[in-house]
């Protein structure tokens, strides 16, 4: 497949970059990895006229905690991110979901800020970012500027990132004590789109007892989304019981479209099952971390 | 539509093109450079049969263009034998019979190649992780996984005597 014709740029720094997108208002496409971009432009489902190339722009790849948070770079690819030390001590939820995006060359190249800015309705990293309460940097020539991940997923592939912005960074909220994480993914085949996917975190106080936790699903709606019915449930002690009805919760609030993945019922009846699945890693490690 | 001037080295050879922004990876390659060892399969990135190296790391040449290869260093199918001596993994695709109508084996053996660059000792598992994003319809894989334990045994075997230390059994 050819695709259509475009311009290409390899800005030198981020503020170059941000002119060209405010110059270039609503033509630019910014270009990070590329594995679900070009596909689009290949299909010309995308025919932006101008291509910005982030490869040159230093700086948008660390990953680093700090007091509040574990910030990672726009740019860092799935790779990097799996393979950082921190990730792989203390953020078994990101391990999970970093080692089933796409395939290994996927992963080599594919970073986080173009999954989340894509927001393909059954890609992996926002249902992460749904479940942590996570923070979206999004830079513009006038700033910075913080978007909840719960405010960000708007629709298919429509996020609340301004075409004169980038996106800069993730801030998932530096895991405390008591909390643990997990990412559970039903696919028909190793590297497939999630029929449907569930992250789950669950927090326990110095008792065992589930203060609180975040769930988000992808696949099973137009965009992922937190199931804040299913989080609501989610506390006292944890128990089977409670799981099953956290996970019907969860099913109920999903919106499946029936395709080649499954029908309406099949996928609901999976929505249930992967949260109830992603609830019991979730508390294993939630409890060795207490 | 004007065209972008781009320098990169393929195979250790330094390489020159004008290319038009939308021109793909491996149709440079084929097209521009005669090397036709890296195939086109499904275009979509789901098959790997595209794969290549581009800076050490695999990557799928029909989903990126020519002009962010500007700069960067690849090598392809074309450039993994010494003369006429194959590289191991090669080697091992032949005496394993990794292989039947071959179409896939370009790209699966660049991804081998990248996988036991980050792991020599890969487990079964891993290998099997390693190449998912690379797809044969003929073989069952069965056999592709006895070439990459084979390669990876000989490359240990042969890294441990170029180092003097001593090879694992088994």
């Amino acid at each position: 497949m050819i695709p259509g014709q475009f311009e290409y740029v390899r800005p030198g720094d981020l503020d170059e970059t941000l002119r060209i997108l405010t110059e270039r208002e609503g033509e630019a496409k910014l270009l990070s990895g590329g594995y679900s971009l070009l596909p689009l432009i290949k299909l010309r489902l995308a025919q932006p006229a101008l291509l910005v190339d982030l490869r040159d722009v230093a700086g948008l790849d660390g990953i680093a905690e700090t007091d509040d948070h574990l910030r990672i770079g726009g740019r860092a690819t799935h790779r990097q991110i799996h393979e950082a030390p921190i990730v792989r001590e203390r953020y078994p939820l990101l391990h999970d979901v970093t080692a089933t995006i796409g395939d290994p060359q996927v992963r080599n190249w594919g970073t986080i800020g173009g999954s989340v800015a894509h927001a393909d309705p059954a890609s992996d990293w926002p249902a992460v970012l749904l479940a942590t309460s996570a923070t979206i940097v999004c830079r513009s020539q006038s700033g910075e500027r913080l978007v909840a991940a719960r405010d960000f997923f708007l629709d298919t592939f429509t996020t609340a990132i301004e075409p004169t912005e980038v996106l800069t960074e993730v801030r998932i909220p530096r895991r405390p004590r008591g909390a643990g994480g997990s990412y559970q993914k039903l696919e028909r085949k190793v590297g497939d789109f999630a029929t449907v996917a569930v992250a789950a975190v669950i927090r326990l106080d110095a008792d065992g007892i589930i203060a609180g936790g975040g769930i988000g699903l992808t696949g099973v709606a137009e965009t992922p989304f937190a199931a804040t019915d299913a989080e609501a449930l989610l506390t006292g002690a944890p128990s089977e019981e409670l799981f099953r009805r956290v996970g019907a919760a969860a099913a109920a609030q999903s919106r499946p479209a029936g395709d080649v993945r499954g029908p309406i019922e099949y996928k609901r009846a999976m929505a249930a099952e992967m949260t109830v699945r992603a609830l019991r890693v979730a508390l294993q490690r939630a409890v060795a971390n207490a | 539509m004007t065209t972008q001037h781009i320098t990169l080295t393929v195979n250790g050879e330094s390489r020159e093109a004008d290319v038009e922004p939308r021109l793909l990876l491996v149709h440079l390659l084929r097209d521009e450079f005669g090397l036709t060892g890296t195939h086109v399969g499904c275009d979509t990135s789901n098959c790997g049969a595209c794969t290549i190296h581009v800076d050490g790391q695999s990557a799928k040449s029909c989903t990126m263009l020519a002009v962010q290869a500007d700069g960067r260093t690849l090598t392809t199918i074309e450039g993994m034998a010494d003369g006429a001596t194959l590289h191991p993994l090669q080697q091992a695709f032949w005496d394993q019979h990794g292989l039947q109508c071959g179409f896939c084996t370009p790209g699966m053996i660049m991804q081998s190649a990248w996988l036991l660059g980050q792991n020599a000792d890969p487990s079964e598992a891993e290998i099997r992780d390693g190449i998912s994003g690379n797809l044969c319809r003929c073989t069952g894989y069965v056999n592709i996984v006895k070439s990459i334990q084979q390669a990876a045994a000989e490359m240990q075997a042969a890294a441990a005597t170029q180092t003097g230390a001593p090879v694992a059994a088994g």
